[in-house]
């Protein structure tokens, strides 16, 4: 008599070191092959948005550093560029490579990360030591120029919140020199690691369709084959200006993401370096005293600034009554905000777009009919962070 | 490639009188549709051979407790092709079922569910739709703007229980919205005073 095959319930989470974070992930198995994925989210939801609309302007930034808290500026970035466009303020040329450079930095933060937790879901250890040492380096320089490793608050809406220390320049050309030979060793490691292919090529494919319809951005898309980068296509600050590249994949597997993440670290430092090189003098943020607040010197010595000062770290700035929606290329795909003001001196209401919130629901499509262990590979390709999923 | 101007009067065709309003502003297209006909407008946004907003990026809702119509939801689209951006609204009552987009775009299968977890807003045809962000036997709608800042609830452990306990939200000091209006602007409720 044959056995009736039962499905096998298991919880994959929330406390689990492959679920990165706080994922609780039912599995619906049949023997080893997986039937369903039901992702249950929020286990680290803070009300970001609520809480957002009880600040000012100022005081919401920083919550944007606590949403994928492994590449922070790129969030603060999104925001910023909301208010700077409703307002309709320049940000000195100066503020905008030190933001472009920033931001590569933390994409390289990011993929280093993601690269190297994937690695490690899948087997392969030591990557993550390598990686994680770099980004060290990478955290001195958030912390050189913003007093903080991780919740930086350095991106103000008109420019950044103060300039470049003497020596950091030098010390991240330095760190560029260095570090496409670190990307060579762990490349050494995995590209062609017959257990890294087997337990990634053809895992968690995604057609070009599928890419759009699941809402996908960023690696996810381009993974795919499709050629979309927001810092190309709908450049904002001085991206225009730099040549790199946009990697784009074949096959859609978790290898071919991986490789795309590997080419964009190159591409990022290609970026740094020509930040570095063309670095213009000049201020660092915008020179409107009702935006950007004043330096010590001019507290001490001038009434207006005094005034200025007082009314921006009380009641803060307005806005105008607008509505709108930017996103950013983040590491991890497209970030947007979609900002409602209403004149006040806080967000009616401010809208957070996280990329992996769309990439952790496919999940149930990505993964269906792959065996148990492929969850880890496919959940490291994706690339999720719940700061930004939880909100 | 087609002008944002000429993208929007060919949308404003095609629509006609599905359209209630439509305005171009930080180089995208703000639509204003009737709350009605909602599958057939975004049918026609996503397949249409000139527009194809073959992406949807978020749903989200916005609420206005004074308004009679006190939500407004909106919907924001990509189109990779034209590589525009189209953000598509309509208010709707409190108690108003809207149709689920699930079975035109996938991906709005969770950002249905958020609204609904914040908001309280019902889809209707919505193959599962559970709370999303918050806890387990979560009740109320977070970000509806009636809604304190501080919740209702709080939760612990407690070493005698030995389990993790939910208790009404106790504060040590009350949570303190200053009002930095300018006095020379008139604060508000010398405004009220003023206007009785």
């Amino acid at each position: 008599m044959a056995q009736k095959s039962k499905t096998l319930n298991l919880n994959f989470g929330p406390q689990h070191p492959a679920a990165h974070g706080v994922l609780r992930l039912i599995l619906e198995l049949d023997g080893e092959v997986v039937e369903k994925a039901d992702p249950h989210i929020g286990l680290l939801h803070r009300g970001t948005e609520k809480l957002i609309e009880n600040k000012t302007y100022t005081q919401a930034v920083p919550y944007f550093d606590r949403l994928d808290y492994v590449a922070p500026m790129n969030q603060e970035h999104a925001f910023a560029l909301a208010i700077e466009k409703i307002l309709n303020i320049e940000v000195p040329i100066r503020a905008q490579f030190i933001r472009v450079m920033f931001c590569e930095i933390g994409r390289i933060l990011s993929h280093i990360l993601n690269i190297t937790t994937h690695a490690l879901d899948v087997g392969a250890l030591t990557p993550s030591l390598w990686g994680f040492e770099e980004r060290e380096t990478l955290m001195t320089f958030y912390e050189r120029v913003s007093g903080s490793r991780l919740h930086a608050n350095y991106f103000r809406p008109g420019g950044v919140h103060q300039d470049l220390p003497r020596g950091l320049l030098d010390d991240i050309s330095k760190f560029c020199i260095k570090f496409p030979k670190i990307i060579e060793d762990v490349e050494s490691l995995l590209t062609d690691n017959r257990i890294f292919k087997q337990r990634n090529v053809n895992i968690g494919i995604v057609s070009k369709e599928d890419a759009l319809d699941y809402s996908f951005s960023g690696v996810m898309l381009r993974g795919s084959g499709i050629p979309w980068d927001l810092r190309k296509s709908q450049p904002y600050e001085c991206y225009n200006q730099f040549d790199f590249k946009i990697p784009v994949g074949k096959n859609g597997d978790c290898y071919d993401r991986y490789l795309c993440r590997i080419e964009e670290m190159k591409e990022s430092v290609k970026i740094i370096n020509q930040c570095i090189s063309s670095m213009p003098k000049g201020p660092i943020k915008s020179t409107d005293g009702k935006i950007s607040p004043p330096t010590k010197k001019d507290i001490k010595n001038s009434m207006e600034a005094l005034i200025h000062h007082f009314k921006l770290f009380t009641e803060g700035f307005r806005v105008d009554k607008d509505e709108i929606y930017t996103a950013v290329e983040a590491p991890k795909g497209e970030f947007g905000v979609y900002l409602i003001s209403d004149g006040s001196s806080k967000p009616y209401k401010c809208k957070i777009r996280a990329p992996g919130f769309s990439h952790l629901q496919a999940m149930d499509y990505l993964i269906r009919g792959h065996m148990l262990a492929d969850v880890p590979a496919v959940l490291g390709s994706l690339d999720i962070v719940f700061g930004e999923i939880d909100r | 490639m087609l002008k944002l101007k000429d993208l929007e009067k060919k949308i404003n065709s095609e629509l006609n009188t599905k359209v209630k309003n439509s305005k171009i502003k930080h180089n995208q297209i703000y639509l204003e549709i009737i709350s009605e006909n909602l599958i057939d407008t975004i049918m026609i946004l996503k397949t249409n051979q000139y527009f194809k907003f073959r992406q949807i990026i978020d749903i989200t809702a916005v609420d206005y407790p004074e308004s009679d119509k006190r939500f407004k939801l909106v919907y924001l689209f990509l189109s990779h092709e034209l590589n525009q951006r189209l953000l598509l609204s309509y208010y709707i009552n409190e108690n108003q079922k809207i149709s689920s987009l699930t079975k035109v775009f996938p991906s709005a299968n969770w950002m249905e569910r958020e609204i609904f977890d914040m908001y309280g807003i019902k889809f209707t045809d919505h193959p599962d739709l559970r709370r999303i962000l918050t806890d387990y036997g979560f009740e109320g709608y977070p970000l509806r703007k009636d809604f304190p800042l501080t919740g209702y609830n709080e939760v612990r452990y407690s070493e005698d229980e030995k389990k993790v306990v939910y208790e009404p939200v106790k504060l040590e000091q009350n949570y303190r919205n200053f009002d930095y209006e300018s006095p020379w602007e008139g604060t508000k409720y010398i405004k009220e005073q003023t206007k009785k």
